[in-house]
């Protein structure tokens, strides 16, 4: 009875929390593109998007990727191997023991008429897929706890599905165990289909037998037996029980557990501890369905959606609609398992920028949050905004996600979506923007200047001297300890050789374009030099000169006094940055 | 001949016709490339925002082909210009070494003597040579007049990168020449492409790269050639945005060394990726002696 009711609850909380999910999908909005597409249209398109493709030669490649990528896991082989044997072992074991194990009523024994769960196969095939499965188990705890390669980040859900696992398989195990010592289900059984009771010699014979080889353990008959005993015993078990049972040793993993306790298995048979453990085996798996929408074990069904919808997809062909929808999947779609983290082209400098949204597997959890309204604070959301733009756009994190998530896509519709809260960002004043540059044609062109003025607009605005022109400058170096930081590297000391020949800006590509370079760029090349030098910090920081460089060396290579000119910006360029950055932070 | 490859981000995602005609000329000079998977982002990106973050990124690399004790093969100039420049600071300067190694220290690695880092041409030219390749060519080009595009961080700053004279380089001039085509002179050939602001300020970079090609041209190319995955998009996609923004013609198309030189090897256009080019270079191919 409470193993129904609390059955039919999981399952009630299972399906309702499946139906959020999916309405979460088609009502969620990531990105610029998807914020006037309603869920109506959403829903039509996924349906129509789903029937065109299934009565299509795509339907192939979805044949061809359910099998490699979905089943085999090959995404996952070719990045690790370890890996792979990891959750081949979790999940495919997992599965088997739930089709034959959990669903025997419903799955085996339709099957096979003579089915029993202690009957061989049956009964070796649990502990075999039991033990594949706490090897799994054991495989990733010791990656994620003992061997945890860098940068891999475990939180708690990643906890949560090891714990929940561990718990559904070795309350299993232990079960098992216990139930094959004890003595009061033997008892039962007995009763029940040999028709024996206590005290009748047939049921000692019979006890006998079951204690000698079955592993029992009785209250009053023990071993040593005759051997007409046992013969008897045999007898009778091969005519009551023998069509049920096979020997308990087959389940290598239950009998020596049963063997291990038998000094206790009489008190703890009277306590009723398989009564308990069964508790313990049933609410763990009804609790993991219960809370399987919610969790990263959500990936059962939305990692090979994922994988599926993008084996067929484009950018550039698909119905937007469709990507949208796409893309609220794909967050839930993640398993966190680092993948991407690991090959991530600038994961190593977060041991430099204090920053977790630069690791792909982390910034997709972040965005998760900003999606679901659960990340409001403001400088967190300035992070994250700042950890999607600190990427290289190499597309590696996509290429290797075993969940085929296009996580370069994702990044460009957060990014440009993250840009209309107006946060200036200053990474867009780098090389980093060469692949938004490369996209521009795909970015409303209001959208794709804006963020760009915002950020210089924010540097510039720190710097008075910049835009009041007319203020008396003193002459003592204003600020020694602009001069003094720009010890980065071991050249940009030498601006205090300059002596203002002008040399640098003469040879200067980006001063050569403009007719009137100075209205455009503000301070040219050797002005900022000299400005260094006296320690004008506005000057130094606030000229567009030092934005639009293009750090071609020509004014370096060419100074006759050896001012390592452009190292001098490249500096000026990261102090600029972090000054206005404490300074919005404070 | 043995080095490790160092494709950086670019190529992989956006160029890939460079790492397979690069590999295709490679291997038919018989050398031998090793990837390394571990390899990330040679800093260059970041040097505008964090100097040691950008070092850290290229020592890691450094690091890593240290490790198998191989030397660095590097495609992209802006990302040879990178790694040559951490490798002489991390070799400068003590402390900043110590901070950076420390760091490596947790993935097992480190910077300890560094090894060499090589451009592709300068392995072609100087670790190959002239007579080993001019062997290899099968289908010499004829009356084909080539600009070739230095690349900024290959030639300066000069003392560090020691790729060739920054004022008077001759070195990619003549791997063009060996091919049979005609390396022309042309004014603007040591200019920046304008790649660094795309992106960061699309007008100047346009108006760079118009004005380079447009100087090219008028000196009489065919075609320009380059070297550099940053350089190479410029001159290939951002070339076509231009002219789909302004309308006007293409202003002279580009083609990768590995594939000119792959061309007079006599390998086939489709080995060297000439189709995944954005501007058709497929005529090129009319200018190769039969």
């Amino acid at each position: 009875m409470f193993y129904s009711i609390s059955l039919y609850i999981s399952l009630a909380i299972f399906i309702g929390g499946l139906i959020y999910k999916i309405a979460t999908w088609l009502s969620r909005k990531i990105g610029v593109d998807s914020k006037d597409i309603p869920t109506s249209k959403r829903l039509s398109s996924a349906l129509r998007g789903i029937i065109l493709t299934i009565f299509s030669v795509k339907v192939l490649t979805l044949i061809k990727i359910f099998f490699l990528d979905i089943i085999l896991q090959r995404k996952v082989l070719n990045e690790d191997a370890f890996r792979w044997l990891t959750h081949i072992l979790i999940y495919g074991a997992f599965m088997l023991l739930l089709l034959m194990h959990a669903l025997d009523k419903f799955i085996t024994s339709a099957i096979f008429s003579n089915y029993s769960a202690t009957l061989n196969p049956f009964l070796f095939l649990r502990d075999l897929f039991g033990a594949l499965v706490i090897i799994g188990i054991c495989m990733a705890i010791y990656r994620r706890f003992i061997l945890r390669p860098p940068r891999l980040n475990t939180n708690p859900m990643d906890t949560y599905a090891i714990i929940i696992l561990a718990i559904i398989m070795v309350s299993g195990i232990i079960l098992e165990g216990t139930k094959i010592g004890s003595y009061s289900l033997y008892k039962n059984m007995v009763t029940d289909y040999a028709g024996l009771e206590e005290g009748e010699e047939e049921f000692k014979a019979l006890t006998a037998f079951w204690v000698d080889k079955f592993g029992t353990i009785s209250p009053t008959i023990k071993a040593p037996f005759e051997n007409t005993l046992l013969e008897k015993g045999k007898e009778l078990h091969e005519m009551s029980c023998s069509g049920c049972h096979s020997s308990p040793q087959w389940a290598f993993i239950g009998y020596p557990i049963a063997r291990a306790f038998k000094g206790a298995a009489l008190d703890l048979d009277k306590a009723g501890i398989h009564t308990l453990l069964f508790y313990i085996h049933f609410l763990a798996c009804f609790i993991g369905l219960a809370y399987l929408p919610f969790s990263k074990f959500l990936h059962i069904i939305t990692s090979p959606l994922s994988l599926l919808a993008n084996s067929v997809m484009d950018k550039k062909e698909s119905d937007p609609a469709n990507i949208a929808t796409r893309q609220t999947l794909e967050l839930d779609a993640c398993t966190h398992c680092g993948a991407c983290t690991s090959r991530c082209s600038v994961g190593i400098i977060t041991e430099e920028i204090e920053n977790v949204n630069i690791l792909p597997s982390e910034k997709i959890q972040s965005i998760k949050r900003v999606f679901y309204k659960k990340q409001t604070d403001e400088s967190k959301l300035r992070l994250i905004l700042d950890g999607i733009y600190l990427c290289t756009n190499c597309h590696r994190c996509t290429d290797v996600c075993p969940a085929g998530i296009n996580l370069e896509d994702l990044w460009f519709s957060v990014r440009e979506y993250m840009f209309q809260r107006d946060y200036p960002e200053f990474s867009l004043l780098s090389p980093l923007s060469f692949y938004r540059g490369l996209m521009r044609e795909s970015i409303e062109q209001k959208d794709y200047q804006k963020p760009l003025d915002i950020a210089r607009e924010a540097i510039a605005a720190e710097c008075d001297l910049m835009r009041t022109p007319d203020k008396v400058v003193t002459l003592t170096p204003a600020d020694k300890e602009l001069q003094s930081s720009l010890l980065l590297s071991d050249q940009a000391g030498t601006f205090s050789a300059c002596f203002g020949c002008q040399t640098c800006t003469n040879a200067c590509p980006v001063v050569a374009a403009y007719e009137n370079p100075k209205e455009v760029l503000g301070m040219l090349p050797h002005q900022i030099m000299y400005a260094t030098g006296l320690g004008i910090r506005d000057l130094a920081f606030g000229s567009n000169m030092l934005w639009d460089c293009v750090t071609c060396y020509q004014c370096q290579e060419q100074c006759p006094q050896g001012v390592k000119v452009t190292e001098v910006l490249y500096e000026l360029k990261n102090l600029a940055i972090k000054n206005v950055v404490k300074k919005g932070a404070q | 001949m043995k080095f490790a490859l160092f494709l950086g981000c670019t190529i992989p995602a956006r160029l890939t016709q460079y790492e397979s005609s690069s590999r295709a000329v490679l291997g038919n000079l018989g050398v031998e490339l090793v990837d390394i998977k571990e390899f990330n982002c040679c800093g260059y990106p970041l040097r505008n925002i964090d100097f040691k973050a950008s070092i850290l990124a290229s020592a890691r690399n450094l690091a890593l082909a240290e490790k198998e004790d191989l030397p660095m093969l590097i495609l992209c100039k802006c990302g040879f210009g990178m790694l040559k420049h951490a490798d002489h600071i991390l070799k400068e300067d003590p402390t900043l070494r110590n901070e950076i190694n420390t760091t490596l220290k947790k993935e097992g690695i480190g910077y300890k003597e560094g090894i060499e880092i090589k451009h592709l041409l300068s392995v072609l030219y100087h670790d190959i040579g002239s007579d080993a390749i001019k062997e290899k060519i099968t289908k010499p080009f004829k009356d084909l007049k080539i600009a070739t595009h230095y690349g900024c961080h290959a030639l300066r700053p000069s003392e560090i990168v020691q790729f060739d004279d920054p004022v008077n380089p001759t070195l990619f001039d003549n791997l063009v020449a060996l091919t049979g085509a005609e390396s022309i002179y042309w004014e603007k050939r040591l200019d920046c492409c304008g790649a660094p602001l795309t992106g960061v300020n699309d007008d100047l970079s346009m108006d760079l790269t118009e004005k380079k090609l447009a100087n090219a041209k008028q000196s009489g190319a065919d075609f320009l050639c380059d070297a550099c995955s940053y350089c190479h998009i410029q001159f290939d996609t951002v070339q076509g945005m231009i002219t789909h923004t302004t309308g006007k013609n293409n202003l002279l198309p580009s083609i990768l060394y590995p594939q000119l030189l792959g061309l007079s090897m006599g390998i086939d256009g489709k080995t060297l990726g000439l189709a995944e080019n954005k501007i058709d270079i497929t005529s090129i191919e009319g200018f190769l002696l039969e």
